[in-house]
This record gives C-alpha cells, structure tokens and sequence, in this order.
C-alpha cells in the first residue's frame, strides 16, 4: 500500500448485543426511545444499586469467541475502568482487563481470493456502553442514559493488518460473524458496529513497531478505509522530513476526510483498573461451551468453501451468496430443492437479489419463499417454459404471490412443443423473409438466429427455442 | 413490665394479645426521640407520619392473627439504606438532598413484615469512621456519656437503641461498624458472613468488605432480626445462595463441649485495663458453662489495619465517583466548565475524611503503584483469611475485645485519623477474612458499657448466637439502660 514504509494496522472493534435486556440490569435495550426512558438505579448508577450479569450476553460472548477460534476462559473478571464523563453514571465502567472471557483468536481474510492471510484475534472482552450526551441548546448539554449498560464486546486484534483493504476485510468478515451469529444487528451508522484504528508505520525489515495512533469515530468501513490511508500518507510524510509520530488518540472527521488530535498520550487516561467487587468471577464450563458450539451456525467462511467445494460454484458466487446469513440460508433451502447449484446461484444472486434490492427489501421479507422458486425452476428444466418466459413467471408470482404453474396457465405461458404448429410459424416467417433465406443459403449462417428470434416473437416466446432452431434448420437446409 | 417491652419477642406478644397496638407503641418511640435527639443525634430523618400509618397497618394485620414476628415493631436503620420516597443522606452534604426512588433489599424484608421505620440513623459519613464525628448531621452523642462517641460508623444505630429510641435498628459493618458502637453503647451488634445479607441498596463504601447486620437489645432480637434479613438476593451477585436456619430455634443450645480460642495477637499491651478484666471476666463465665478455652494465634493480624486501609479505601476511591454533581445531590457550579463543577461539587459536597480516603485509595490503584499497595493488599488479605481458617480448624469460635478501649472522648481522636484508625484493630480482620462475629455487653468501665466479640466460622451465624445467648443468660449486662434511657 506504500512504497516507502511498511503499514502495520490493528482493530478495536466494540460490538453492540442484541440482548433484549442490558448486560447488567433488567432494562430494554430499543434503540431511538425517549430519552431515559429504559433506566432503572442500577444502569442510573443511583447509590446502593448494584450489577447482575447477563447469562445471555454471556452466552453471545461464547458465540462469538467460538466463532473466532478462540479459547473462551473458564474463569474471567470483570473490573472497573474508572474515569469521569457525564455519560459514565458510576464514574467506571465495568470491563474486563486482566482475563477477558475469550483469548488467542484468529480470522482468515482473502484478498482477491488469492492465499488466505491469517489476522490474530488478541482477546474479546466484554464491558457496558455509556449513554449518550445531546449537545446544544441554550440549557446546555443534557445526557440520555438509555443506551448506558448495553452489552458490547470489545474484539481486540492483533497489529496483522498490512493495508487499509486488509484492515476492510477484516472488518467485513467479522461484521458477517457477529450479523451470522445473530449477536449484532450490525448498524454502523447506529454505532452497533464500532471501530477504532491503530495504524503505525515502520521502515521494510524493520521488527519493532512504530508509533502508533490511534483513530476514533468512524462509522462506515469506506470511512474507515479514508482514515486509514489519510492517516498513513500523514504519518508518511512526518517520517519523509524526520520528524516522529507522537502516541495519540485521533478523531476522524467525515466531513473533511482527515483526522486531528484529541488528546495525546500525557493527557492519556490512568483508568486505575481493578476487579469490580460488586461481581463474582464469570466462570463458564466445558458443557456450557459444548453446548453453544453445538448450536452455532454454519459461518461464512464455510459456507464459501462448502459452495466452492462441493457444489462448484464459482468464488464470487460463494462470496456473493455467503455474505448474508438468511441470503445463504435462502440459496441451502433452493439447492435442497432444486439441485442444480449454478442455476440456483445465477437466479438467487441476478433475480431474488435484484428484486429486492429494487424494492429496497430484504430477503426475510422475500415474497418469494425458496419452494416456490424452486417450483419455478423445475418447469423450466422440464420444458414447461423457457428461461425468458421463467422470468415473466419471475415478476408475476413476485407481485401476485400465486404459484408457478397457476400463472403459467392463467396466462397460456406454456411452451409450444407443437412441431405442427411451430413448422406453420416457420413457413410463414421464411416466407415473409425471402431476402435473408437467400443470404443463409448463400452461407451466412449467423441469419439463423434473426429467424429464431422473428419465430420466438411470433409465438409470443413461448415457441420451445430448441424445437425452432431444428425445425428451421431442416427447412432452411432441404431448399437447398 | 415496663413499657414498652424493652426486647421485640415481648413486644410481639403484646401486640398479638391486642394489649398494645403497634400506634401507641410508635406514637411512644417518636415522642422518646422527639424528647432526646436534641441530646444525642442518633436520627437524621424521622419519618414520623409514614410511621404512624405503617403502625396502623401493622395493627389491621395483627386484627387478622395472621403477623409476622416484626409486624408492627418500631424499628429505625443507619441512613446508608436507601428507603423509597425518603431522603438518605449516607451522613454527608453532597447527598443532602437525595429521595431515593427505591428500598435496600434488607429494609424491603423488614418492610414486608410489616415492621415500622422510625426514621434514617445518624452515621459516619459513606461509613467511613469510628466515632460518628465525620457526619455532615453532627456527632451523635453517647446515651452512657454525652460528651462521649458512641462508636462509628454506625453511631446513631447503636445510640438509638441505647436511648431506647427505637427497639431495633439495622447498621453495616465495613471494618468494625457494627460491632464497635455496639460495644460503645452496650448493645448486641452482629456482623454477618460476607455474602449472608443482601447489600443491593446499601449505598457502597468498601463493596468487597460491606455487610448489613442487626443491632438490638438482646441476642434473640439480634437472632430475630438477621433471620429476617439474611438470605439470597439475585440483585445482590455477592449474595450466597445458602438456606438461613431458624436462629431462634437452638438459641439456647448452650456451649458446653464448645472450643472456645484465645487469639493471644488481641491480648496486647495497650488494652484498656477495665476491658481486659471484663473480657477475662467473660472467659471465666465461658468456663463455668462448660466450654473449653485454649489459646490460638492470628499471625497476620499485625498487618490487618494497613491492608483494611489500602483495600477499603481502594474500593471506596471508585465507589464515591458516581457522586459528581451530574445527575443527582449536590451541584456546585460558579464557573461554566464540566471539570468545574466535578471539582467544585465534590470539594463541597464530601468531609474532610472520605476526601482523605478518596485520596489514598486513588494513589493506591494507580499506575506504577498498583501492584505495590492494591495487589500486595490482596495477598495480604488472602493470609489473613488463611490465619482464621486454621483457627478454626483447631475452635469452633473466637473470643476477643471489640476494642482497645471503651467509648473515648468526643473530639478526642479527630486530629489523628492514625491514632482513630487503630480503635478498629479487632474488628477488621474480621472484615477482611469475610466471617461472621458479634459484639455483646460483657461489663462496665466505671459508667461506660464493654463490648466483647465472638467470632464464627463462615456461615455459622446460629452457633454464635448460641455462644453469645449462653453469656446473656448467665450475666445481666444487657438489662442495664444507659442514664439518659
């Protein structure tokens, strides 16, 4: 990505939960309410009120270490990062340091679907969200503690990323995880899906990392990928005029595309971190994590390989089909159905996809469940309709939500096998058509498929195009 | 028999045989305190309408014959204990205006019995201190002797009873807090096994150390009393699920055959001498009731007072954050900025003592000094543990002094928070090896009651109570009222 300097880039990437309830009370979680609206002592941070962790943040936590190819802790702690900021009802936030609950990960990113390159996963920890402060107004600032004490991991990797892409797909692949996983509703722009950037630079060759800064508040992966190179050409140049990279926190500003200095490391944070004991350690067993292992998902990673390998479909058709969990889900269900992959493949990705995409729907809303598509296909392998008038059907049932064969009767959509018939269409068209019969015979043969097509149009495309090309080609050649 | 009955187990009869209703008996203790709260302090809020009108449901509900043995008693709590729609101050200016919205799990219990809060207890400020000098209320005096403490940090909760004020109060006990105002007021004071009473509600100063217990004037009300309260609570995560036993049921049991030790670390040079005759005293009664008195050691109590300090006041540092003036309490503002005002407000709002202890546990938990204070304080705390678990492998209780001496002067120790800081020498081992102990009178310092302490294994709250009934039975300390009573 640089000519001069190597880029070394690792992720903090802080994964909201879908738990219905917060990490350590009892409140709804709903994003967009009124403004601390879902609070209570514990998540107000009122004196006496005290924590109680959530099992099923816990078990998301599982998932996602499992997910990861980590090794989940049998003991963890929660403790204490003390600072002060409005939006921090204790004054700490409870976290963990010491031993997080999932450690030594690691994701395979494929560029390019070259070699897979392997990114280290440093550990996965779990903490609560602060509210939020709304600035402006003439009273001041005023703070909302509805999102205070939501469920986040914190997914620490380790510096592996070489580019601002490798950085991106790394990114996607674990937002795929956790979206898979059904532990993220993965809203970026909702802050669901938040990551902060550590990029450095170092001379080629060069083993000892340089220093670091660390980029805050991107909340779109093009955003990451503009600060990131914004931050490596900054870098690039202090280095090119002998300067140093001072440690510091960096905000990403949108809206300029550049990144300034928050805070630097002397104005660093002690957070004086100690074990919260108003918790118990987390202790998870064997059975606990065999029996999450044994309700994961299959993952996107295995999915691309299961359809590259087994089905044969082609990478970017597996990468396609595999990026969504219920688009995936979609595809299994038809080729469990319909057992032609590719043909599956080229209709979910160019017709479902398509569709929903113009209606700006998503597939769990699909009018269009993978039964009826796969009836849809059948008649089209048993030469019911042709592919064109398939898509017709495609339309028809999509806007009516009837079945394939209802409206390919409704609708006298069926192919005309009917050499008789089709023999008559063919007369009628050389007939009209003396000068182009003339140019076939006198060897051209590419005017065979403006026959074809003339026929087609005049049964409506519901001639059986293989049926028209024989019949022409017997007619066209025994004149001769 | 006096009225009111001076113990809940004759009230309760009483109320139950309608020969008193729980109004008359309220009505009574609001005008006792009405009369000597001007002398001693020991309330910083009475609730005396909500009172009147918890009394009268209390005696619909005895009408019925159908009452919990706490239905209709009056009974008051430390102001560390959050009561809905009632102010709960902790003892200190920056919460001085603070209507909790919400009831600690262990008053709720009490509440559910129908018992009659009284009003909030004077007490050191976040409960840090040993002679209730540190509240933003004022010092509470001790009914023995009113230019006297009557211990710390749960003052008013001892004084209360001894002012005869209220028939049974609740106080915590973070480092002796119970234990030490009750032997300074002469009353029966019980500090629970870590874990045995919610603390969800109690507002935080060590959370690692805090535990709710009874003060009363017997040790069947205190036995009363903790059964009511003690008990898992899912909103209390340090709360152990393990079943609360009848403690009145074998209350008389007895100690004979009991091992009793001697912790020779607590027999020292610098005991008060009338405290070391009573605790003497004491043992020889032990004796003649048949329990086996040998000597035992505690190595490590030498280092107890350092490691309560470091770890107490780490705990606390991160404990008190939450009071910056944002969102309830005290808000001092004069300049515009948001550092401002944190500083502002907290300058005000916290004493010169929880200030100290911000301070030290702040420096404790710092970068570069973490490991030399905090962790070192841990380990520590783990060798103390380990010195009362072999104890106890050899007795089934210990018996010491609450303290050194007897209630000391007010105004006394307020320059020396080292010299204050050792009157808890006895207790916070206790405290940081999580079992359970109790104080109860065992003899007299010229006017002032002496306290002795038994302490349990983990969890074996009955046979302490059973070791101390036996003592209360044979002696007749805890019959004699303070003056001012």
């Amino acid at each position: 990505m640089h000519s001069r300097y190597e880029v070394v880039i690792g992720l903090e990437v802080h994964v909201q939960l879908t738990t219905k309830t917060k990490i350590f009370c009892g409140c709804a979680t709903a994003f967009g309410r009124q403004p601390n609206s879902q609070t209570c002592p514990v998540c107000l941070g009122l004196p006496g009120a005290l924590p109680v962790l959530n099992q099923q943040a816990v078990e998301y936590a599982i998932r996602a270490g499992l997910a990861t190819h980590c090794t989940i802790a049998p003991r963890s702690i929660f403790a204490r990062k003390n600072y002060f900021y409005p939006d921090l009802p204790k004054g700490y936030q409870i976290s963990q340091f010491e031993l997080p609950v999932c450690e030594h990960g690691w994701l395979d990113i494929d560029l390019n679907h070259k070699e897979p390159k392997r990114i280290g996963i440093t550990r996965i920890h779990m903490e609560e969200d602060a509210g939020k402060l709304l600035h402006g107004g003439t009273a001041g600032s005023r703070v909302d503690l509805n999102r205070a004490c939501t469920p986040l991991l914190e997914v620490v990797s380790e510096p592996d990323m070489r580019s601002a892409d490798e950085a991106i797909e790394y990114l996607k692949q674990l937002h795929q995880i956790v979206m898979y996983l059904g532990i993220c509703d993965g809203n970026l722009e909702e802050g669901s899906f938040r990551c902060d950037a550590n990029v450095s630079l170092r001379p080629f060759g060069q083993a000892e990392l340089g220093t670091r800064a660390e980029l805050k508040n991107i909340n779109s992966f093009r955003f990451i990928k503009q600060a990131i190179e914004y931050e490596v050409e900054r870098q690039a140049d202090i280095l090119d005029e002998g300067g140093k990279i001072i440690q510091e926190t960096r905000l990403f500003d949108a809206d300029s595309g550049t990144t300034r200095s928050m805070r630097g490391k002397e104005e660093a944070h002690d957070y004086r971190y100690f074990p919260d004991p108003d918790l118990v350690p987390l202790v998870i067993d064997a059975a606990w994590i065999e029996g999450v292992r044994a309700e994961l998902p299959e993952l996107p990673e295995a999915k691309r390989q299961r359809y590259i390998e087994q089905l044969g479909l082609p990478a970017y058709d597996a990468g396609v089909l595999a990026a969504e969990r219920a688009v995936a889900e979609y595809f299994d269900a038809l080729v469990a159905l319909h057992p032609q992959a590719k043909i599956c493949s080229n209709w979910v990705m160019g017709e479902v996809l398509r569709a929903l995409k113009e209606k700006e729907s998503s597939i769990s809303a699909c009018p269009l469940p993978p039964a009826a598509l796969a009836s849809l296909l059948q008649r089209i392998d048993d030469n019911t309709i042709s592919n064109k008038i398939a898509k017709q059907v495609f339309e028809a049932m999509w806007q009516s939500g009837a079945g394939a064969d209802e409206i390919i009767d409704q609708q006298g959509l069926k192919q005309v096998s009917d050499s008789g018939a089709i023999e008559g269409l063919v007369d009628e068209i050389l007939a009209a058509n003396s000068a182009q019969v003339e140019q076939y015979r006198g060897g051209n043969e590419k005017v065979l498929g403006f026959f074809v097509g003339q026929v087609m149009r005049a049964s409506k495309g519901k001639a059986n195009p293989a049926l028209v090309n024989q019949i022409l080609q017997n007619k066209l050649g025994s004149r001769s | 028999m006096s009225f009111p009955p001076t113990s809940i187990t004759q009230l309760h009869q009483q109320l139950r045989s309608g020969r008193l209703s729980a109004v008359e008996v309220t009505r009574h203790f609001l005008q006792r305190i009405e009369q000597t709260n001007p002398q001693v302090n020991a309330f910083i809020t009475v609730c005396a309408e909500q009172a009147l009108q918890a009394a009268a449901a209390a005696d619909r509900q005895l009408a019925t014959g159908e009452a919990p043995p706490l239905c209709g008693i009056p009974l008051a709590v430390k102001d560390i204990f959050n009561t809905e729609g009632l102010a709960t101050s902790c003892g200190s200016r920056i919460l001085h205006n603070y209507i909790s919205p919400y009831d600690a799990t262990a008053f709720a219990r009490l509440k559910q019995q129908g018992a009659v809060l009284l009003g909030k207890l004077n007490m050191d400020e976040f409960a840090m201190g040993s002679s209730n000098e540190n509240s933003a209320s004022g010092p509470v005096h001790n009914p023995w002797d009113l230019q006297r403490v009557p211990g710390g940090s749960s003052g008013g909760s001892a004084a209360a009873l001894a002012a005869s004020q209220a028939l049974a109060t609740l106080g915590t006990d973070t480092g002796g807090s119970i234990r030490q105002p009750a032997a300074f007021c002469g009353v029966v004071g019980v500090k629970p096994t870590y874990g045995r009473v919610s603390r969800y509600g109690v507002i935080a100063y060590a959370s690692s150390l805090d535990q709710v217990g009874p003060l009363a004037n017997t040790v069947a009300d205190a036995a009363l009393l903790l059964g009511a309260i003690a008990g898992y609570d899912a909103a209390d995560s340090t709360s152990v699920d393990c079943p609360v036993p009848d403690y009145l049921a074998d209350l008389n049991a007895g100690v004979k055959g009991l091992k009793i030790g001697l912790p020779q670390e607590y027999f020292i040079e610098g005991l008060a001498p009338a405290v070391k005759q009573a605790v003497a005293a004491a043992i020889e009664v032990y004796r003649s009731l048949g329990a086996e008195i040998v000597e035992v050691s505690l190595p490590r109590t030498a280092y107890a007072i350092a490691c309560y300090y470091l770890i107490a006041t780490a705990e606390a540092s991160s404990n008190l954050a939450r009071y910056d003036g944002v969102r309830f309490g005290l808000r001092e503002q004069q300049d515009g900025g948001l550092l401002q005002m944190y500083e502002q407000s907290r300058a005000a709002g916290f004493g010169a003592e929880v200030k100290r202890r911000i301070m030290l546990g702040t420096y404790a938990l710092s970068s570069g000094y973490y490991d030399a204070y905090y962790l070192k304080a841990q380990k520590v705390r783990t060798l103390i543990r380990e010195d009362f678990n072999r104890a106890f492998e050899q007795v089934d209780l210990l018996l010491t002094p609450v303290a050194p001496t007897t209630a000391f002067a007010l105004g006394e120790k307020t320059d020396d928070p080292l010299h204050m800081y050792l009157s808890d020498i006895f207790t916070v081992p206790v405290n940081l090896a999580g079992t359970c102990a109790l104080s109860l009178p065992c003899g007299r310092d010229g006017q002032l009651p002496v306290g002795l302490q038994l302490i349990g294994k983990p969890f074996a709250e009955a046979q302490l109570l059973q070791a101390a009934q036996a003592f209360e039975s044979a002696t007749d300390w805890h019959l004699q009222r303070a003056p001012l009573a």
